[in-house]
């Protein structure tokens, strides 16, 4: 994991202090609220529905058994006893004091963690695969490479008040694990022809309002070319972006209406200015900064065989691991998602109990998901069982992964002063309605994602099955969409028909999957069936 | 009738005005009529609160109830977790909201 250098730490410590300074002169009326919002806003803090809410930055989701226990830790003394992992991998706590948000702060900076750029409308915490490092698809780690961009977009002078909020996403692999098309930026490492190290750049992508999959501007960019070609599409997209319509801002719009082919041309132009201001690093900065992230020392000649004499073990086993790229180990995912639970929450006893058994089974790593899992990326084959064990005691053993019941869902009107209606009653009710596990295997992979308004924090417009949760005359209503993936067969999902209140939406949901069921040939997801079969009688079958 | 919410400054906790002062309970609001953008300006002036707003409502047997979900959730917790509501205890509180 990268650690801390003491310029990290001296620039995270000062901001601590800093925003410490802020908020005694806010509480202090030496600051208005109109001074004060962009400077906690910063900062990572909100004022939500109940009270400030703190955004914790989780850098391409990767915690160490130390970072995951302080995130514990803060949820018992400063929160109500749990934090809620987000779906770009970072956490959100619901019930922070302001006055204590300075020592939340300085106990994440302890632990080499902060709360700088997880608002505002600049270049937000970088994602990536949550398997990286442990995958074995991925051409190599891309975390070294999420960590150059975190450096360089951390406090970067030029790109603080874009035009708007700004995501960047990275993987290595040709499956698609972090939605890299639905980001402003999304990165895949590969090799050309040549057998050279490089990334396709997708651009424009994103979900929101104007949903839209990100085109290819590049499809090789030479690794030594990364930053300073990150550079040039900040700054076209600075210069060019709009700033007049806040619904027009984000640089999907600028790519959709320049044309993407355009929009590559002028990143081009800027690039061979760009390129003359020496701001790549030398091969010697990358190669420090990729040391910190060396694979842990994995024992060898381990066995593959797993005793899966205990079912309920061999089914968890089925669903929740993932191949790992060592014999003998495995990639181990923990599901947030206990059928009738709150999609994402965690409470501080099973956030440090897994951080516990990160640092027992897992060489002390963990990972948040952009499905509002948590993943322990290097569990050896032998311990799997005891690992299950312990997670089955603490709720956490649920073998839902992929499954109908692990549901994406933001916060919704429970939490969020943006959403429109609840999601995570909606989440609830559909995971008791297919609570019988036999019928979600086998239903098979279907992403179901709960958006409480149409900014898409649910991702509803990347789900099999989406669902958007509308404000009609004061009433919640949820609209159905079908046909959406965040995966690299990357589509926006398209409204059914009508809205549904809280319960008929659950009724609908369950009459698309009998469809599905119904029309599926051998093999077939519910979004290959849809795909195949289009809207027709999945509307048929919900509206009659 | 209209009335006046916002947040405490320090806590952030969800609060209502009562006339006197700011109070967790939305029960204990009054109707500000034409005058809670004044009282919100005070009030904020002075950081007893923090983003007020004036909101509709309508009077029931047991006090104000705000006409829109948001406040209505606003003024009991998160409708998903009832053990933290203002009122935990109260067990019609989520027939209340919805």
């Amino acid at each position: 994991m990268y650690k801390y250098d003491e310029y990290d730490q001296t620039i995270v410590d000062s901001r601590v202090a800093e925003f410490r300074d802020q908020v005694a002169r806010r509480i202090a009326g030496e600051i208005t609220e109109d001074q004060f919002k962009p400077l906690r806003l910063m900062n990572g803090l909100y004022l939500q529905l109940h009270a400030y809410m703190l955004r914790v930055a989780v850098p391409y989701g990767t915690l160490s058994g130390k970072q995951m226990r302080t995130l514990g830790h803060i949820a018992r003394k400063y929160d109500r006893g749990y934090g809620h992992f987000t779906t770009r991998q970072n956490i959100q706590y619901n019930w922070i004091k302001l006055e204590e948000a300075p020592d939340i702060l300085a106990e994440l900076a302890a632990v080499e963690m902060h709360a700088i750029q997880t608002s505002g409308n600049c270049i937000r915490n970088i994602s990536s695969d949550q398997y990286a490092g442990a995958a074995a698809d991925e051409i190599e780690d891309p975390r070294p490479w999420a960590e150059l961009l975190r450096q360089w977009s951390s406090f970067h002078p030029e790109f603080s008040y874009l035009p708007r909020k700004f995501k960047i996403a990275v993987i290595a692999s040709d499956e698609d694990r972090a939605a890299i098309q639905l980001h402003d930026i999304g990165l895949q490492i590969r090799h050309n022809d040549a057998g050279e190290l490089g990334f396709r750049v997708y651009v424009g992508g994103g979900m929101g309002r104007t949903p839209m999959i990100a085109p290819v501007i590049r499809d090789f960019l030479p690794a030594a070319d990364f930053v300073s070609y990150m550079e040039a599409c900040l700054r076209v997209y600075n210069r060019y972006g709009r700033r007049d319509n806040i619904y027009k801002a984000r640089i999907k719009i600028l790519v959709h209406e320049i044309g993407a082919a355009e929009y590559a041309r002028q990143v081009e132009e800027e690039w061979a200015h760009v390129k003359t201001l020496g701001l790549d690093p030398p091969p010697g900065e990358f190669e420090r900064i990729a040391a910190h992230f060396a694979p842990p020392a994995f024992e060898t000649g381990l066995s593959d065989e797993i005793d899966r004499s205990d079912p309920d073990f061999a089914l968890w086993l089925d669903s929740n691991t993932h191949a790992h790229k060592q014999p003998g180990y495995a990639i181990a995912v923990i599901s947030l998602k206990p059928i009738g639970g709150i999609p994402g929450d965690a409470s501080a006893e099973q956030i440090e109990l897994m951080a516990d058994l990160a640092e027992r089974y897992s060489f002390d790593e963990l990972r948040v998901t952009h499905a509002q899992n948590i993943v322990l990326p290097h569990v050896k084959k032998a311990d799997l069982y005891a690992l299950w064990k312990a997670l089955d005691d603490a709720g956490l053993g649920t073998a839902n992964l992929d499954l109908i019941s692990d549901i994406i869902a933001c916060p919704g009107l429970d939490y969020c002063s943006l959403a429109n209606a609840r999601s995570i009653p909606i989440a609830q009710k559909i995971a008791k309605r297919f609570e019988n596990m036999d019928r979600q295997r086998d239903l098979g992979e279907l992403k179901l994602k709960i958006s409480g308004c149409i900014n898409a924090c649910g991702h509803h417009h990347a789900g099999h099955i989406g669902i958007l949760g509308v404000d009609r005359k004061g009433e919640e209503n949820y609209q159905l969409l079908f046909g959406g993936s965040g995966a690299e067969d990357a589509s926006l999902a398209k409204i059914a028909g009508p809205g549904f209140n809280e319960d008929g939406i659950v009724d609908a949901v369950e009459k698309a999957v009998e469809t599905y069921r119904t029309l599926r040939e051998d093999g077939e997801r519910f979004v290959d069936t849809y795909r195949r079969v289009g809207m027709q009688p999945f509307k048929e079958a919900i509206y009659g | 009738m209209k009335i006046l919410t916002g947040n405490d400054l320090e806590t952030g906790d969800v609060v209502w005005w009562t006339g006197e002062f700011w109070s967790r309970h939305v029960e204990e609001s009054i109707d500000v009529a034409d005058g809670g953008d004044a009282i919100a300006a005070r009030e904020e002036g002075a950081r007893r609160v923090n983003a007020p707003y004036v909101i509709d409502a309508e009077q029931t047997d047991v006090g104000p109830r705000p006409l829109h979900i948001k406040d209505r959730i606003r003024a009991i917790g998160p409708t998903v977790r009832p053990d933290l509501a203002v009122r935990p205890v109260d067990a019609a509180a989520g027939n209340w909201v919805i």
